[in-house]
């Protein structure tokens, strides 16, 4: 048993408990209605004036040099934008239980790659039509997170990120384990293209599966803030914040957290599926333990508990590990010794770095770094 | 390490052995003590009393550096409130704390040996004031009875050379035969060092305490001798919400 | 049988290389309730600098001699890992167990990052002395030799872990510590020294486990510590955090079950056998890892 006041000496006041500092963007917003019209309008005009930009960005024949390659709505732009968006929007299903809830899952890969697995089973081995296979996909997926959390949640804390992370495991084990041929194993599986729309294979079409992966983001981003919105959401902060003090209150902690593993895990999914359609077939990458402390890393780095530090951070994350080879190639760099040149090829090592020091001096990450930049040179 | 032994040539009787000065302490969003500031007199027993979650057992985790704090704490004059917990008990503080806290998997013996490695329950302090102890050497202490634990609890910290005893409320969940060898037991170790204890048993409080300091919503709203406060039931029951007499009764 | 002699002996010798990497993550975090996930890279940096070491010695030296200066080796560098990262990294992120748990993440990442940079991603083949790679014939039973060695080091360890824990002082302060560590400081006792102390041995450990799971694979590669980190976290969870005994038992089950099933099932079931072995112990036992909520 714990004393009462044990938690005092077991979470400084200072620590991040995740996601603990978007106070502001957390604080359940006190009913939209009574706001005046125009200031939520102005609330919501950030995303709308970003997601207007992007959705515009395959009409934009200009170069970037060093920043993409090629022109903007070339194909490999495209490609590398699109899953950008995917990775981004599936770092925000992974915020729904790391920065809303407080849960350190270690597992969140394995509803991802279930998805994305499931989707091309469903098509190649099943035969199903696209429509079909989606609903199979979300749906087994689903299930599939309701036994494994209800599981996982028997413990808590720190035992509880061991668990997901062992349960996530055996996935990757079977996936690479290929039975029955549906799998792939190490080549993956790739996406039976004659099932898909047309307008979703092909070099030419990159800007069709670009605009998918933004459609996924804007569906996950929704998602998310009416669940913040909603009494569950308002229960999952209250979990995060003290689950002791939580319980007193009156929410079923267990359940509440099996809520936020169940909505988390099929946003997840979601974005598997979307993965698989984007980048045409299932890259068993998506199981490994990798991928889920990646996905950690990307909220970290973005900001746990806000909608914009996730998409940001899984966004990032994904482009640096992309472009980030190219840095080992700067001239400036040549200079220095074969071992240092070695390592900073690795944009795994950079970013694995860059992520211990925002731990360490911008715990709200970069989006509340940046938010308070910007309200300190606001009142100045 | 420096065991400091109050001398009467270095303490004068009037300088308190403890001063609070605006002690805050703050968790979460909740302020939990606010603007606590008392002294705590180098002799006899100072009850710190108040009714169920006002903040006393915080204040003695803020006084051992166990709640984050801020605020002045001087111990015979010395800034400790920036010191681990570590450095405060070796510096003479010794804390007792809610709910014994005994290492159950550990004996006696070795319970006492974390804190004086050559001796442990051969200590003579333990054959004086703990004799049921020392037959029980070998026992491990999560097996023991509530009062044998805090009979544990008090023991390990009495191995030490302590300036001020912090106890908080080693009666609770005793049988009353208990609660009088405690009792007795605090009573003989206040007369070489100051106590400040934590306790709802006001009976107890009427016995062995000097002086009381009472918290309400985590701030100071009464200090005193505890005889007047005692003799006072309609003060006693506005500060501390229970009769008197009923809790005599109990 | 012999089959059965084989696979008992072989799960031992695997179960003995659980227990060696999990025993320092096990004491780490019931002391500190630090979920190390560096332990793979200290690990790595074991079967590494072991590798090295023996690459760097005289060829003429048997290869069991530069082997066991290899071991020195990465168990010196393990602890001094350990040493400095929990001096450096953890320390200043005391009582912030979320955070702590960040930032070996980002070191794991990094350090396998770092590994396949210098010396790429493929395997290494290690040298293996000539009798460790010969077999034994028991009851029938064609039993490799380095099973044997793994189950005398792990014995080893276990028992000087045993007795460091039960008759030093440390120790002591080790077994307080894991019930209740807030109280150990309380008592006057420096339990920062006594943390930094752990991680080191902790680091030391995994570079013993590094070097003898290189030996067990026959190659050292920049992910293999990782991929033995997850079955240490199994047993840790199976065998009850901060208890050693706990953590020898589940170790020696968990490698046991994984080869039975390998064998009477199909091979890779042993793996997931090994999973649902974990599920099935937090569903009827969930109240062993009390000490692990927080």
């Amino acid at each position: 048993m714990t004393s009462p006041t044990d938690h005092l000496t077991h979470t400084h006041p200072s620590s991040v408990t995740p996601g603990g500092k978007e106070e502001s963007t957390m604080t359940p917003v006190a009913s939209g209605e009574a706001r005046p019209g125009w200031r939520r309008l102005l609330r919501v005009l950030p995303a709308v004036v970003v997601l207007a930009v992007l959705a515009y960005l395959p009409y934009l024949p200009v170069e970037v040099p060093g920043v993409l390659p090629g022109r903007v709505n070339g194909p490999g732009s495209m490609q590398l934008l699109a899953t950008c968006l995917v990775i981004g929007g599936i770092a925000l299903s992974y915020d729904v239980l790391f920065g809303r809830t407080g849960l350190l899952s270690f597992g969140h890969a394995l509803f991802v790659a279930a998805g994305s697995y499931l989707l091309t089973i469903s098509l190649s081995t099943w035969s199903l039509p696209l429509s079909l296979a989606v609903l199979v996909a979300l749906a087994l997926s689903t299930v599939l997170a309701l036994v494994v959390g209800a599981i996982a949640l028997r413990v808590g804390g720190i035992a509880f990120a061991m668990v997901t992370l062992a349960f996530a495991q055996a996935a990757s084990i079977i996936v690479m384990r290929n039975p029955g041929g549906v799998t792939g194993g190490e080549e993956g599986r790739p996406l039976d293209r004659v099932a898909v729309p047309d307008l979703l294979v092909g070099v030419a079409n990159a800007p069709y599966r670009y605009w998918l992966a933004l459609g996924f983001v804007v569906v996950a981003w929704v998602a998310v803030t009416l669940l913040v919105r909603s009494r569950a959401g308002h229960a999952m902060a209250a979990v995060r914040e003290n689950e002791q003090r939580a319980s007193v209150l009156g929410f079923g902690t267990y359940r509440v957290k099996l809520l936020a593993i169940v909505v988390g895990s099929f946003l997840g999914a979601l974005g598997g599926v979307v993965h698989a359609l984007v980048l045409g077939g299932s890259n068993p990458h998506l199981t490994t333990s990798e991928f889920t402390l990646s996905l950690l890393v990307m909220v970290v780095l973005g900001g746990a508990g806000s909608r914009w530090g996730a998409l940001v951070g899984g966004v990032l994350y994904t482009y640096a590990d992309a472009r980030l080879v190219e840095v080992s190639n700067a001239p400036f760099l040549q200079d220095l010794p074969v071992v240092v040149r070695q390592v900073l090829s690795q944009p795994l090592f950079i970013l694995g770095v860059f992520f211990v020091v925002v731990v360490y001096f911008a715990p709200s990450g970069l989006t509340g770094l940046g938010g308070r930049l910007i309200r300190r040179s606001g009142s100045r | 390490m420096t065991e400091p032994i109050p001398s009467a040539a270095e303490t004068s009787p009037a300088a308190p052995v403890l001063t609070l000065e605006d002690v805050h302490v703050r968790y979460g969003g909740s302020h939990i003590l606010q603007d606590v500031s008392f002294d705590v007199p180098a002799t006899g027993v100072t009850a710190l009393l108040g009714r169920n979650g006002v903040g006393k057992t915080t204040t003695l985790r803020s006084i051992i550096g166990l709640a984050p704090r801020s605020g002045r704490i001087l111990l015979e004059g010395n800034e400790i409130q920036d010191r681990t917990t570590a450095r405060i008990v070796r510096g003479g503080i010794g804390y007792v704390p809610e709910d014994r806290e005994v290492f159950g998997g550990l004996t006696v013996d070795e319970n006492l040996r974390l804190v004086d490695p050559d001796r442990g329950v051969d200590a003579p302090v333990v054959a004086r004031l703990f004799p049921d102890l020392v037959s029980r050497r070998g026992q491990r202490a999560g097996t023991l009875s509530g009062g044998e634990q805090q009979m544990v609890a008090l023991a390990r910290v009495l191995l030490r050379d302590n300036v001020l005893l912090l106890v908080d409320e080693p009666t609770k969940g005793l049988a009353p035969k208990l609660v009088t060898e405690v009792a007795d037991v605090l009573a003989e170790v206040a007369r070489s060092t100051p106590i400040l204890l934590v306790e709802q048993n006001l009976p107890l409080v009427r016995r062995i305490a000097d002086r009381v300091v009472v918290l309400d919503a985590g701030a100071v709203v009464h200090r005193g001798a505890a005889a007047d406060l005692v003799a006072d039931a309609d003060l006693t029951r506005e500060l501390l919400g229970v009769s008197m007499r009923r809790e005599g009764a109990a | 049988m012999s089959d059965l002699v084989l696979l008992l002996v072989t799960g031992l010798g695997l179960g003995a290389l659980y227990f060696i990497a999990a025993s320092g993550l096990s004491l780490i975090y019931g002391l500190m309730g630090v979920l190390n996930f560096a332990h793979g890279v200290f690990m790595t940096a074991g079967a590494y600098a072991s590798w090295l070491t023996m690459g760097a010695l005289p060829v003429e030296w048997p290869v069991a001699v530069r082997l066991v200066v290899g071991v020195l080796v990465a168990v010196a560098v393990g602890a001094v890992v350990g040493l400095v990262v929990e001096v450096v990294l953890i320390r200043p992120l005391y009582r912030h167990h979320i955070q702590q748990v960040l930032v070996t993440v980002g070191l794991s990442l990094a350090g396998v990052a770092a590994a396949q940079g210098i010396w790429g991603a493929d395997p290494r083949p290690v040298e293996k002395p000539g009798w460790m790679s010969g077999t034994t014939v028991v009851l029938g039973a064609r039993l490799p030799n380095d099973r044997f060695v793994y189950v005398l080091v792990a014995v080893a360890l276990f028992a000087g872990l045993l007795a460091l824990l039960h008759l030093t002082r440390l120790g002591l302060v080790i077994r307080a510590g894991v019930e209740n560590r807030t109280m150990v400081e309380a008592l006057g006792i420096n339990v920062h020294r006594t943390f930094t102390i752990v991680f080191a041995l902790g680091g030391a450990a995994a570079g013993l486990a590094g070097v003898l799971y290189s030996q067990y694979a026959g190659s050292v590669s920049p992910a293999q510590g990782s991929s033995l980190l997850i079955f240490a976290f199994i047993v840790v969870v199976i065998g009850g955090t901060g208890s050693l005994a706990g953590t020898a038992v589940a170790a020696v089950v968990v490698g046991l079950v994984q080869q039975l099933a390998n064998y009477y099932a199909a091979s890779g079931v042993g793996d997931l056998s090994v999973v649902l072995l974990l599920a099935l112990v937090l569903l009827l036992r969930p109240t062993s890892l009390k000490g692990a909520t927080a």
